[in-house]
């Protein structure tokens, strides 16, 4: 079994790997440092922490993606394990889509549910005649007791507006990339994969700049009441969604860039093209919801 | 119980095609199923005692009326604690542990389909309780608020509430990780000619199960990510003063809570489907409506969440709409039920000791359900809701559910794990002993829930004296029984000296029998050729 | 001695046996004490209102004192006995196919696996009988939700770790009525952790009250139908006196409603039914029920009572004027 390991035939099963074995000691110091952290820890046992724990992370993915790429690359890699590669990567995607759909559902329960009710509609006449006598129901809100002050919004038509078309365009640029790679056109995969990067990029930036407008200028932040909390925690785990994809697309470019894939073997971008796809989506999703309605 | 002289534990070791591993090679860095479903077996076992101890500190402070060995907050740490552990800690990875030993041998594959990963899934659950129980030794304590961690009162604790949410977040990728995994393996892996319809039902209720896992688990990662921005970031989502609502909570984690219920039933489910044909030496009576079943009860479970939550004040439509869809669930469930019964029908059955907790399962499951039904009548839960008739529900579905189905499975496929038979007679005395003394212990629980007696509380009035001693002293004779099961697993793995056949079981029928015992560290490294009556289910006109 | 036979046995179990005995046999000396008023209850001889408080040996649900809780009683019973009868079926079939088809009596398996008439009629059955429970469930929800055309409403507020009431109205006026409700004291020190007090002394007539007496009961008419609206300031609590036939969640920030009539008068006991934090068990809730017109002379003692404390300048959370427990 062990020396079949260059052979075509049989599901590939790796020996030993300590990979899994460092990224549990990489989850243990990343998690202990970021409780340490958020709970006001100083010294070494907060932040630092942490950061050696992303470290190891970083070590880990370099290390065990690496032993990965060697087996695809020596061809030990049939295509039933190709099939298991893409059934773990679309169910993961799947998980996280479930992710999101918790706080899309915290959205709509405040917005259709908790806020009407404490501005005494339907079910709330009682709430709103106790508690919060004299709160109409409004969206956007920071609920009857102003929690974190007035706020002003983004509009939608502005940056995020902008930023709908960047992610719209990157999403083209990577299919035509794609092709670029199925047909063989190195150059124009390369050319049309960094332009996929540069629009996640600069969407980032932009995000970026959203942000420091909305502390800075809007009172709009995380404890602007349920809208800041929504607005937040939405664009925030997508910005860092985007974050990912785009250095994992990075990473793909220059695995381009020295020739990993071929025009029918290239798994490893195709999973991160759906990935990108999936965040893309998630976008519309939150312009739809976060910043139109 | 035998006291050899302890000569080399050889019974795990197969010596074939490759060199010796060392032991950190072999059990840390790991790519083997069978490695890793042992070590999620021990893992599961040793969290069963330690969430079993501190349900002897609970069962102990309420042996009595008066406070006599606890302060109040510590007792609320054990309860939320003990249900955390033994739900993410025992039942869980017990679960994956069988799943990942049994299912590539079940469908004839070679292994797990990311037989890395499916090591960093194990190896994640040490990180995940050590983050759990390190909070106990913290000022302030462990996670009081119950295991359900409702706000505002578990975002009162002290620095452990961000070491708790971190846990559950790890617990959480480590069951992502371990259901993808086994989706995977289930959907790509079987050998030629195993076609869906014909898997053992063991799989396809993992299957559904992981689906399951999927879809809910990073549901509980938003909610308790939400608990911490609360707590530590100024959000408002469960504060009404900002707009929120602390009943908001509850929606999500119950979404994700009562899909976590059947997680821990289904693959149960499979283990009963397993054994009793087996033992009744007759074909599992509707093979394809228990599959059916099984996928309608995961769809129900999506649609049934609030059921939890009878008492927060819903409007009428929602408490009725909860209140149907959750009688429904009988409905596939009583399918299943009736469905064993039928199949044990005119079978030749005997009594080993799988088929006897395979059999009390049925019995105490199905009690643990009528419970169930019960408490889905809303205006009867405004009653029930937050008593020990919930208890005893849920230990009911839980202890003689999901428990007793591991302990089944344990007896069943040991000797398959190391060559060796257990001991029948310690296996029965085990049985006996636990049977007895759960029912001891939970049975009396629905009279002090009726009569009124409220859960999560370390004292109480003089009128629930008696019920309550009962139900500790059941508690300590249960816990103490399952020494026993300790003393079987290890006689067996060490000292048996009675070798296991290929077959192990006269009818047992499943690829899993096909190879010898113990299984061989490595199988089906070449897919194998199913032939007419090696499967339980090759013939499914029905 | 000859122990070392029993490989077993551990050192501390000798001396576990004996505790053990002499708990079971205390045990087995309530029993018998408990063997007679249990049976009685059981077959239902002891009138009903013997369980408006819980009782030792209690097995069953109260069927407390008012309409809505006998219905909710009866709505029990109804499912109860629907699972102890498909229970007698379904346990019944499988004990007499243990007996009836071992091996070990020459049993020889059958080979048939699918009977497509045995699985629709199993379907179908369990539909049915769920809908006959479901239809008197639902009538009897609508019935409970429906809090309007009361005469009375009390606010009720959850604090860790006590009540306060406010009567916000009766017959339409505002009565201005409202105090704080906690553990009796009695209790209060018995519970005290090693205090090594019993739980057993603390008692208000022949009944032991242990947990379930405060200073300050709520005082409610007879045969009005009063409207509770429920809330919390700080987390979230549920108020549940087992015979009025519900508990409601008292939720910060959020109101929540329910109402009862109560028919008879009497003191009536229950607690705080949601985990609240370190003191969960210590909060009770007592309800004194009066004939109306004590109850209208109770509410003007208590009006009395807060306009003189106004006047002559006293903290306006004063307790309510004497009382007197139980
Ligand atoms: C393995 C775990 C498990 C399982 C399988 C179940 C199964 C069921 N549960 Fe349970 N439940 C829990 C674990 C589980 N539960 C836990 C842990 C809690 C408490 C959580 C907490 O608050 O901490 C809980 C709480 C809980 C509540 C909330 C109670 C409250 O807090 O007020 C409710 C209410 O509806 C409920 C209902 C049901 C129902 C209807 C089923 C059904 O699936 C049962 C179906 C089975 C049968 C009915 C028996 C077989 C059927 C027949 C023989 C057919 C004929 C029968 C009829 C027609 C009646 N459960
Ligand atoms: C799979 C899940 C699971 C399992 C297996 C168990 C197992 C047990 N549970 Fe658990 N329990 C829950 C899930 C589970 N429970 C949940 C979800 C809750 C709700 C929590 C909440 O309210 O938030 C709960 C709450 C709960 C309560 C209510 C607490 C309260 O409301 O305050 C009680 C009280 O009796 C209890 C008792 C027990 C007992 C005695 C066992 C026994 O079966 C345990 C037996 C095992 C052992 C004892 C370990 C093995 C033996 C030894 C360690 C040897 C030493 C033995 C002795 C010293 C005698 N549990
Ligand atoms: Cu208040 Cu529990
Ligand atoms: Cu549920």
């Amino acid at each position: 079994m062990s020396e079949a390991t260059t052979s075509q035939d049989h599901y590939y099963v790796p020996h030993h790997s300590i990979w899994p074995a460092v990224g549990s000691v990489a989850m243990l110091l990343t998690t202990v440092g970021a409780a340490n952290w958020i709970n006001d820890a100083t010294g070494l046992m907060g932040q630092p922490l942490m950061f050696t724990g992303i470290a190891v992370f970083i070590v880990l993915f370099f290390g065990w993606f690496g032993s990965v790429i060697r087996e695809s690359l020596a061809g030990v890699y049939n295509k039933q394990v190709d099939i298991s590669f893409r059934m773990g990567m679309m169910w993961f995607i799947f998980s996280e889509i479930m992710f999101f759909a918790a706080f899309f559902g915290a959205l709509f329960y405040a917005r259709m549910l908790s806020v009407p009710w404490i501005g005494g509609e339907g079910h709330g006449a009682l709430t709103n005649q106790f508690i919060w006598d004299g709160f109409t129901p409004a969206w956007p809100t920071n609920g009857p007791g102003n929690v974190g002050g007035t706020f002003e919004t983004i509009p939608a038509w502005g940056l995020p507006l902008l930023n709908t078309m960047l992610l719209l365009a990157s999403g083209v640029t990577i299919t035509i990339a794609h092709h670029a790679l199925r047909a063989g056109h190195r150059k124009s995969l390369l050319v049309w994969l960094a332009a996929t990067v540069v629009l996640g990029a600069v969407f980032l930036y932009y995000q970026a700049h959203e942000y420091i407008e909305a502390y800075q200028h809007l009172n709009l932040t995380l404890g602007s009441g349920v809208y800041g909390s929504t607005f937040f925690m939405l664009t925030g785990f997508h910005g860092l969604h985007v974050t990912l994809g785009a250095i994992m697309l990075t990473v793909i470019w220059f695995r381009c860039a020295r020739g990993h894939f071929t025009r029918d073997n290239h798994f490893g971008f195709e999973a991160v093209a759906w990935y990108w796809h999936f965040v893309d989506v998630v976008w519309l999703g939150l312009f739809l919801f976060v910043y139109v309605l | 119980m035998a006291h050899a002289a302890t000569h080399d534990p050889v019974a795990h070791d197969d010596h074939h095609d490759h060199k010796p591993q060392g032991f950190v090679a072999r059990w840390f860095f790991s790519t083997n199923h069978k490695d890793i479903g042992t070590l999620y077996l021990l893992f599961s076992l040793l969290m069963f005692f330690i969430g079993g101890a501190m349900a002897m500190i609970i069962r102990a402070e309420l042996f009595q009326p008066g406070m006599q060995l606890v302060e109040p907050h510590f007792f609320n740490e054990m309860t939320s604690v003990h249900a955390l552990v033994m739900i993410f800690g025992a039942v869980m990875p017990a679960f994956v542990g069988l799943g990942n030993w049994m299912i590539p041998l079940m469908v004839g594959a070679p292994d797990m389909a990311l037989p890395r990963m499916n090591n960093w899934s194990f190896w994640l659950l040490p990180v995940a309780f050590t983050l759990l129980l390190s909070t106990l030794f913290m000022p302030g304590g462990g996670p009081q608020g119950g295991w359900t961690l409702y706000p505002p009162l578990s975002l009162q604790g002290g620095n452990g509430v961000a070491f708790s949410i971190l846990a559950i977040h790890v617990a959480g990728v480590s069951s992502i990780m371990g259901a993808i995994n086994i989706i995977a393996t289930i959907l790509n892996m079987r050998a030629p000619g195993m076609d869906l319809l014909k898997m053992p039902v063991f799989v396809w209720t993992w299957l559904i199960t992981a689906f399951l896992l999927i879809a809910v688990m990073p549901v509980l990662a938003g909610a308790v990510t939400m608990l911490l921005t609360d707590k530590y970031f100024g959000t408002s989502f469960f504060n009404a003063a900002g707009g929120g609502d602390p009943v908001m909570y509850q929606h999500i984690f119950w979404f994700f809570g009562h899909p976590e219920v059947y997680i821990m039933i289904l693959p149960a489910f499979g283990i009963v489907s397993e054994i009793i044909p087996t033992f009744a030496r007759k074909p599992l009576f509707g093979y394809q409506a228990m599959v059916y079943a099984t996928a309608s009860i995961a769809f129900l479970s999506f649609i049934v969440w609030a059921h939890h939550m009878f008492t927060v004040g819903m409007p009428l439509g929602g408490e009725l709409f909860f209140m149907y869809a959750t009688m429904l669930i009988a409905i596939p469930t009583g399918v299943k039920v009736f469905n064993w019964v039928s199949t044990m029908w005119e079978g030749s059955m005997t009594f080993e000791t799988p088929m006897l907790f395979a059999i009390a399962f049925v019995i105490l499951f199905t009690i643990g359900g009528f419970s169930g039904v019960m408490l889905a009548i809303v205006p009867a839960d405004f009653q029930y809701h937050d008593t020990y008739f919930v208890v005893a529900h849920f230990h009911y579905v839980l202890v003689t559910g999901a428990v007793f189905s591991i302990m089944a499975a344990t007896y069943y496929w040991l000797p398959k794990w190391t060559g060796n038979m257990y001991s029948e007679r310690w296996g029965k005395i085990h049985f006996w002993s636990s049977v007895i003394s759960v029912n001891v212990l939970f049975f009396p629980q629905h009279f002090l829930g009726l009569a009124g007696m409220p859960r999560r509380i370390p004292d109480y009035n003089v009128a629930f004296a008696d019920f309550n001693m009962i139900s500790s002293i059941g508690g300590f004779w249960f816990g103490l029984s399952q020494l026993i099961f300790v003393g079987v697993i290890v006689h067996c793995a060490y000292f048996s000296k009675v070798r296991a056949t290929a077959r192990v079981w006269e009818n047992a029928k499943g690829l899993e029998w096909e190879v010898p015992s113990p299984a061989p560290h490595h199988t089906f490294s070449v897919p194998p050729v199913l032939k007419p009556g090696m499967l339980a289910h090759d013939d499914v006109s029905h | 001695m000859a122990t070392r036979r029993r490989p077993i046995t551990r050192r501390g179990d000798h001396k576990f046996s004996i505790g053990m005995v002499a708990m079971i046999s205390v045990w087995i000396a309530r029993l018998r004490r408990a063997y007679v008023t249990t049976s009685l209850a059981v077959l239902g001889l002891v009138p009903v209102a013997a369980l408006a408080n819980p009782e030792p040996w209690q097995l069953n649900l109260t069927k407390g004192v008012t309409p809505t809780s006998e219905r909710v009683h009866a709505m029990h019973m109804i499912s109860l006995w629907v699972c102890v009868g498909i229970g007698v079926l379904v346990f019944g079939a499988m004990i007499y196919a243990m007996f009836r088809f071992r091996k070990s009596k020459g049993a020889v398996p059958a080979t048939w696996s699918h009977s497509t008439k045995l699985e629709v009629i199993w379907t179908v059955t369990p539909i049915i009988i769920l809908i006959v429970m479901a239809w008197p469930a639902t009538r009897l929800l609508v019935d409970m939700a429906h809090t309007d055309d009361s005469d009375m409403t009390v606010k009720v507020t959850g604090y860790q770790w006590k009540w306060r009431y406010e009567y916000v109205d009766y017959y339409e006026q505002n009565p201005g009525v409202g105090f704080m409700s906690t553990l009796h004291r009695d209790s209060n020190r018995v519970r005290q952790l090693g205090s090594g007090l019993d739980p057993a002394s603390v008692k208000v007539g022949d009944q032991s009250t242990y947990l379930l007496d405060v200073d300050n009961p709520l005082v409610l008419p007879v045969g009005v139908k009063v409207r509770f609206v429920i809330t919390a300031d700080d987390v979230i609590h549920s108020w549940w006196v087992p015979v009025l036939g519900w508990k409601q969640d008292a939720i910060p920030g959020m109101v929540t409603s329910a109402w009862a009539m109560i028919n008879e008068p009497g003191t009536y006991r229950g607690q705080c039914a949601e985990l609240c934090g370190k003191d969960h068990g210590f909060m009770p809730i007592v309800v004194k029920a009066l004939p109306k017109d004590e109850f209208e002379r109770w509410l003007a003692e208590q009006q009395a009572a807060k306009a003189a404390a106004a006047s002559a300048g006293t903290a306006q959370t004063a307790a309510p004027a004497s009382q007197t427990q139980g």
